[in-house]
């Protein structure tokens, strides 16, 4: 057991660099999540299937490629990177922001697709009833569509940091693999691969990956039954 | 209260084109399915955009598509009970019930949590889950989360339509004690004439989504030719009477009405206590001279008033007893036997009074044979 836990600093670095990123990546994605999720389930506006497909798109083309076109777009000269620099501070190339959005964009799909399916089930009567109550839409929002969907909310919260504990090809692309700023448990053991010695540290870092990856799953199926169980949904 | 209805409304095929006003305690909403009333009452209640035309609720403009006027639901202040509970699954029983308390302004909270338990008897379902509720007691949840909103106005959208007889029975008295001891005016869909009579002070009979008739109680129901087909042999006389006094020696209970005395089996009532009866007009037989030797103990005099072709051979004769119109269907040969003329005196034999006793609570609907 000891070897597994006697980790090199720069180990050490990637493991909580890969846990920040992926929870910021989680963090950040939920509220614009659900609010394409909204949209796609019960918007009725032209361009509906395009902004689909645009949703989905990280899903289906090859990660290097997103990586490229966020390197072009976040990038310090790209246009929104420029932009977010100039005005607001923001950086994404070479950070471990840059590593975050990347995560993000690469598991945003999977959380939109979850929570959307959980919004088509609401049932929308039970909504009318709490409008008749006198909740505008809003309140209606916050008091009865979120809590009814917050199961599928924890699936695609779990699943974007999942896909982000994973993430490399877009990562790597987008803002490289400096050790202790872009450097994730991927990344760190892409690197040990590629040096001479260096099974023992991938060794490593995977079984603390599968760890990670398995105590997120159970947190969330219990978290999920805890839910399920306090509504008894009928 | 007064609520003034005058829309124009489309949906596919199907159109609602309705006028009508009412200020009754309870107004039923009454038509077979299909004929517009919940249609109705959703534009009533909001949940519907109509075409053309207007609502007003106390004067108050709802809906005027021609001054764009439109109050949104959650502005109404209107109660709706669906006639599935609609519950939130995710919140107690007490959480449902505080939940419209939240949006209605203080000043204008007349509800209170206890009464509104106490009125429904839902004490011992607070901490339950909505799942774990009976049907009857879905709805009484439901009744009291509406109520406890402090509405101006209280929809009902066919509350009792998806439960059993006995579930029925076990929640008409409550809706009855809502009517009676609340002020809050009551539009109530239905398409049973058992409920209407009970329930209703005032009825609007829809037909293909318009207003066939509008009217109080008492007259609507004695148009049977406005009842749909299945629940024709349920039309008859609605009568509003008073226990007189018990007759303990037979058990039984006299009712005075208009019509004179009326027995029937003793009713766990108060002398003095109102009660309103149904005579069905199937139930109703006629005789030209009193009759003697028979086993019906309710024998009213009048004179015929009305006589009208009814279903098939048979026709409907209104009789005025003493300002009470009791109605009977019997065939077009007993007529033509009897020579029943407008303006003759007749008895109406009276084999069965339906009485909804369950005005205090007593339970199911009763019936009484003599």
């Amino acid at each position: 057991m000891n070897w597994l836990l006697d980790l090199t600093p720069d180990e050490w670095n990637a493991v909580r660099l890969s846990i920040k990123v992926a929870t910021v990546a989680m963090i950040a994605s939920l509220p614009p999540g659900i609010l394409l999720a909204l949209l796609l389930a019960r918007g009725r506006f032209w361009g509906k299937t395009l902004l689909n497909g645009l949703v989905h798109l990280p899903l289906i083309l090859p990660p290097v490629v997103t990586g490229y076109l966020l390197l072009l777009t976040f990038g310090r000269r790209g246009p929104a990177g420029a932009f977010l620099a100039e005005h607001f501070g923001i950086i994404f190339s070479f950070r471990w922001t840059g590593a975050a959005l990347a995560c993000g964009v690469m598991g945003f799909p999977l959380m939109v697709r979850a929570i959307r399916l959980s919004i088509e089930a609401v049932d929308r009567r039970i909504e009318a009833a709490a409008g008749t109550l006198g909740a505008n839409p809003f309140w209606v929002f916050v008091t009865i569509t979120l809590p009814l969907i917050l199961p599928g909310l924890i699936a695609g919260a779990i699943l974007s940091f999942a896909k982000a504990m994973g993430e490399f090809g877009a990562t790597i692309t987008f803002v490289s693999n400096i050790p202790n700023e872009t450097q994730t448990l991927p990344s760190a053991i892409y690197t040990f691969t590629q040096v001479p010695g260096g099974d023992a540290g991938a060794l490593r870092l995977t079984l603390i990956s599968i760890v990670i990856s398995m105590v997120a799953l159970v947190a969330s199926e219990v978290l999920a039954r805890r839910v399920g169980h306090r509504m008894d949904i009928e | 209260m007064t609520l003034s209805v005058d829309i124009n409304h489309r949906l596919g095929d199907f159109a609602v084109e309705a006028k009508f006003a009412s200020a009754g305690r309870l107004t039923a909403l009454f038509g077979p399915s299909g004929s517009g009333k919940s249609t109705l009452i959703n534009l009533i209640a909001g949940l519907i955009r109509p075409d053309k035309g207007r609502i007003a609720v106390d004067g108050r403009m709802l809906v005027d598509t021609e001054a764009r006027t439109f109050v949104p639901l959650h502005k109404r202040r209107i109660g709706m009970v669906f006639q599935d509970a609609r519950l939130f699954p995710h919140m107690s029983v007490a959480g449902n019930l505080r939940y419209g308390r939240w949006f209605t302004p203080a000043s204008e909270r007349y509800a209170k949590m206890d009464a509104v338990v106490d009125l429904l008897g839902i004490g011992h379902l607070l901490d339950r889950r909505p799942a774990k509720l009976s049907g009857g007691e879905k709805q009484r949840v439901a009744i009291g989360r509406a109520l406890l909103a402090s509405p101006k106005l209280l929809l009902m959208d066919e509350p009792l339509a998806s439960l059993d007889e006995a579930r029925k029975a076990e929640i008409l008295p409550y809706i009855e004690r809502l009517r009676d001891e609340t002020k809050i005016p009551v539009v109530y869909v239905s398409h049973s004439v058992a409920e209407v009579a009970r329930l209703a002070s005032d009825v609007v009979v829809l037909s293909q989504g318009k207003v066939a008739a509008a009217g109080p109680t008492e007259s609507i129901m004695q148009r049977l030719d406005l009842l749909p087909a299945e629940e024709r042999g349920e039309g008859g006389a609605v009568l509003d009477t008073k226990v007189l006094r018990h007759d303990e020696a037979f058990g039984m209970t006299v009712l005075s009405s208009p019509a004179g005395e009326i027995r029937v089996p003793k009713l766990a009532m108060a002398a003095g206590a109102p009660v309103r009866i149904r005579i069905r007009a199937r139930d109703v037989m006629i005789a030209t001279e009193r009759p003697a030797g028979l086993s019906a103990l309710n024998i009213l005099a009048g004179t015929i008033t009305a006589v009208r072709p009814g279903i098939g051979p048979t026709v409907e004769i209104a009789i005025d007893c003493n300002g009470a119109i009791v109605l009977a269907r019997i065939t077009e040969q007993s007529k033509h036997t009897l020579r029943l003329a407008l303006g003759q005196q007749v008895f109406a034999v009276i084999k069965t009074v339906s009485f909804d006793s369950a005005t205090t609570g007593a339970g199911l609907p009763a019936e009484a044979d003599g």
